[in-house]
């Protein structure tokens, strides 16, 4: 009879689990508690981003940095037509379709709204709206990189630029940015 | 497993195809319909042509992408690796219209100060595909 009970316990739960995925959600909640406990996603980087045309046309010069590095005011600074013309320096001219594609996509998903512990990081660290247009201005990233650009990366003959996330964190483009992922080339690990 | 060779057969040469297909159509819309003949030679001297830059070094396509276009080019810049231009080599790079048209637009301004002709355009290609 208590196994049958539980039986019916673990199915019923099971199943109303299995409904609260279904069931249609706003977009403001689909990260929301539930839909991370039918996921169980790690919340621990930064939001990964599976969006083709985001890393293709992001990642051709520099890492594609996910949205949730920066706030939304610095993407619609960043992606504007006229700022990619002049995009540190680089043309970055997109055609209009994809620009607001990539755009829509950094502001669903950029710092100030994501709940990744790297997202919160760097809005911690960030004053009061403020909105940086390079990633490496973001206090909590500064911070956390300028030991290891002192003593290694200014002098290395392997990484030429801060930019490239992946050639160090190897883990980078899963959002994934834990001090046992990263390995430094000619270096090797590094601690925090 | 015979359907499956098949299959993949087909897919080879569908990409062939659809890469070819890119390149006729960048050639196409260049030569303004016929009006302008392409030469690979010219595009192989335009491609080790030095162009001034703000910064006081001179550019030339090949400072990124190396002249030997079968192996991996790096970025001037941030030194990230750029996968080879070689048709035969990487024939993905030509499979888009898309993708044709955005890199001369970025790339050209970026080495020449300036946007490429289609003589221009048409010429490196022809050298770019030959390769």
């Amino acid at each position: 009879m208590k196994k049958r009970l539980n039986l019916l316990f673990t199915s019923s739960v099971l199943c109303s689990t299995l409904l609260l995925g279904y069931i249609p959600v706003s977009h403001a909640e689909q990260e929301g508690f539930f839909s991370w406990l039918i996921t169980l996603e790690s919340r621990k980087g930064v939001k990964p981003v599976t969006d083709e045309t985001y890393n293709e046309e992001c990642g051709s010069c520099h890492f594609s940095y996910q949205p949730g590095f920066l706030p939304e005011a610095s993407w619609q600074e960043l992606l504007t037509r006229k700022a990619l013309e002049k995009h540190f320096g680089e043309t970055a001219e997109l055609d209009e379709k994809d620009r607001k594609h990539i755009l829509a996509i950094a502001i669903e998903n950029s710092a100030d709204k994501s709940r990744y512990k790297r997202s919160k990081k760097v809005m911690a660290s960030l004053e009061e709206n403020e909105a940086p247009l390079r990633i490496s201005k973001v206090r909590y990233l500064r911070d956390k990189h300028e030991d290891v650009y002192e003593k290694v990366v200014k002098n290395s003959k392997k990484i030429k630029s801060m930019s490239l996330c992946d050639e160090c964190h190897q883990k980078a483009a899963d959002g994934v940015f834990d001090e046992d992922t990263v390995v430094i080339p000619d270096y090797g690990r590094w601690s925090w | 497993m015979k359907k499956s060779i098949l299959i993949i057969t087909a897919m080879f040469m569908f990409q062939t195809a659809w890469a070819q297909s890119a390149i006729d159509e960048a050639f196409k819309t260049f030569s303004e319909n016929g009006k302008l003949k392409f030469d690979a030679k010219r595009g192989q001297t335009l491609w080790t042509k030095n162009f001034p830059a703000k910064d006081g070094k001179a550019r030339q396509c090949s400072t990124c992408h190396g002249t030997d276009l079968s192996k991996e080019g790096k970025h001037a810049k941030s030194g990230k690796i750029i996968k080879p231009m070689a048709a035969s080599v990487n024939p993905e790079r030509y499979t888009k219209m898309k993708k044709i048209k955005k890199w001369f637009k970025r790339n050209c301004k970026w080495t020449l100060g300036r946007e490429c002709t289609h003589q221009e355009k048409g010429d490196i290609l022809k050298y770019l595909t030959q390769q």
